[in-house]
């Protein structure tokens, strides 16, 4: 039995003031896989993974993690395995340093202080964030503040990682570094975003929802070859994709670069 | 709002203060809250006619301020911060309380000035030497002192989350602010109106913010009970510092020292 399969069946979820956020929403995410979840806004991407670790409970349908049905008997598990990285790391980080916001879920779990302070350790340096151990979080800037939010998730060990917006508001170069070390994360990924052109590089499939609804299901360059369904979706081609702004062509030269001429 | 947002630059910088590496940052937290704990009690203790043994207790932040390096115009700023509120609880003595009480050759000090004097030296003391507490050792560590002490962990947590939380909440309220003055044209707005919608959705931003925090806990396995990483030691300088600082205040309650100071210099130079 996989640890790392996310599957969710007839998903309907109706807010208290009556929105249909989703309608009917089924997919299965099996181990290892990158998945994309893109959309419109209101399309119901954050409220879908809202779901995932039981912060929202379905109004009508049902989820399995793991082959284990996610209810509040099984949330403590379901949460172990999977980690979510919210939107706003502001919301994420509330313990006045950052070695004790990573280390909040660790001790939680009931690691020795030990085994604490090795993962904490572990984690900030791979997110590239260990020279910020001892700093409260609102002496950091945005970008750094994603990454321990990042790290805050990593030193619990999930098998699937959850990403709300993950490039959302960071430079190029952090966008980068990112996209790098989400790479480099071997298990379940699912991300939604905006940024087409992330979800271009880091995901083999994405999952279009509309109007709380699966539009469509498949490999990301099939989908992102769909104009039709992609105006459908108010959605575009990533820019990777389009053609060159100078020239026009989608065909690029082995240098990667038009050659602008003078006048 | 560019005083809120200064306000707020100023927190973080008295915070940053407690990151120095001097011999008062480097005791223990408990110690230093110890220690302000017995000189806030001494110096409230006294009878509010009592001003001459006061000036003795301006030892305290004198010395931690020099050996801790701090910066004692910053410091003296945020007192001065303070200095209305006192004033508006101090400044009807004078009117109510006109008993004379010191003659200084023709002039006559009535109870109601050396009570409001009084007043204002103690605040002065007071305040700044929690301010001082906070530059030498961190708002942070203060609370897991004040829980390791004894408080309840409500109140701690409490704290905790309002030091953490108090910088997002005077951003967002800087920028609906902002907001607000750059479309009303530098006009009055709406007034007072428009002040009360904006408090309005402050809090209902505030509580949805409060909403999605608690589930980021819940999400990284929190039930209730607050870890935190202790790494004190109570150890003999801890002892010395609380024993020899406690030791003096108790003795400047008991003794008027500037009077016994006054006594040593008259006695030796008549």
């Amino acid at each position: 039995m996989s640890h790392h399969i996310v599957e969710v069946k007839n998903l309907r979820h109706v807010y208290s003031d009556g929105t249909v956020a989703l309608k009917d929403v089924s997919f299965i995410i099996t181990h290892g896989e990158s998945v994309g979840i893109i959309g419109a806004n209101g399309a119901g991407k954050s409220t879908l993974l809202q779901h995932l670790n039981g912060c929202l409970e379905p109004t009508g349908g049902s989820i399995h993690i793991g082959h284990t049905p996610l209810y509040k008997g099984t949330l403590p598990d379901i949460r172990r395995t999977v980690g979510m990285v919210f939107q706003d790391p502001d919301d994420q980080l509330f313990m006045p340093t950052v070695f004790d916001d990573v280390a909040f879920g660790p001790l939680n779990l009931g690691y020795t202080p030990t085994d604490v302070e090795r993962r904490v350790t572990e984690v900030l340096e791979l997110v590239g964030a260990g020279h910020l151990r001892d700093k409260p979080p609102y002496h950091l800037s945005g970008g750094e503040k994603k990454r321990v939010a990042i790290a805050t998730v990593l030193s619990m060990s999930p098998d699937i990682l959850v990403m709300d917006e993950p490039t959302n508001g960071l430079d190029p170069f952090a966008r980068r570094q990112l996209i790098k070390l989400m790479r480099d994360f071997k298990h379940t990924r699912i991300f939604t975003s905006h940024d087409l052109d992330m979800v271009l590089e880091l995901c083999e499939r994405v999952i279009v929802l509309h109007e709380g609804e699966v539009w469509a299901d498949g490999s990301a360059l099939e989908i992102f070859g769909n104009n039709k369904l992609l105006a459908e979706c108010r959605l575009e081609v990533p820019l990777s994709m389009q053609g060159c702004p100078v020239c026009g062509t989608k065909s690029r030269s082995a240098g990667g670069a038009c050659v602008i001429e003078g006048g | 709002m560019a005083s809120i947002h200064c306000a707020v630059l100023d927190l973080k910088r008295l915070d940053l203060l407690a990151n120095g590496n001097s011999t008062v940052h480097r005791l223990d937290a408990r110690a230093k809250v110890l220690v302000t704990l017995v000189f806030i009690l001494c110096v409230v203790s006294f009878n509010r006619y009592e001003l001459t043994a006061l000036f003795s207790y301006f030892i305290f932040p004198v010395v931690i301020i020099s050996l801790a390096g701090l910066p004692p115009l910053f410091i003296l700023k945020k007192i001065i911060l303070l200095c209305p509120f006192v004033l508006a609880i101090g400044i009807f003595n004078p009117v109510f309380d006109r008993e004379i009480l010191i003659h200084l050759g023709p002039l006559g000090i009535s109870g109601g000035w050396i009570s409001f004097a009084s007043i204002l030296v103690r605040s002065v003391l007071t305040v700044g030497a929690a301010f001082i507490l906070v530059g030498v050792t961190g708002f942070t560590a203060v609370c897991q002192a004040l829980e390791s002490m004894g408080m309840p962990k409500v109140f701690a947590v409490q704290l905790l989350f309002l030091y953490r939380y108090i910088f997002v909440l005077t951003e967002e309220s800087s920028r609906a602010s902002r907001a607000r003055e750059l479309r009303s044209c530098g006009k009055k707005g709406m007034g007072i109106c428009s002040f009360g919608s904006m408090v309005g959705h402050l809090l209902l931003r505030t509580w949805q913010r409060a909403e999605r925090i608690h589930m980021a806990m819940l999400a990284r396995g929190f039930t209730g009970e607050f870890h935190a990483r202790r790494q004190s030691c109570f150890g003999t300088p801890e002892i010395r510092f609380v024993l020899a600082w406690s030791a003096l205040f108790i003795f400047m309650r008991l003794q008027n020292a500037s009077q016994l100071l006054g006594m040593l210099i008259t006695g030796l130079f008549p």
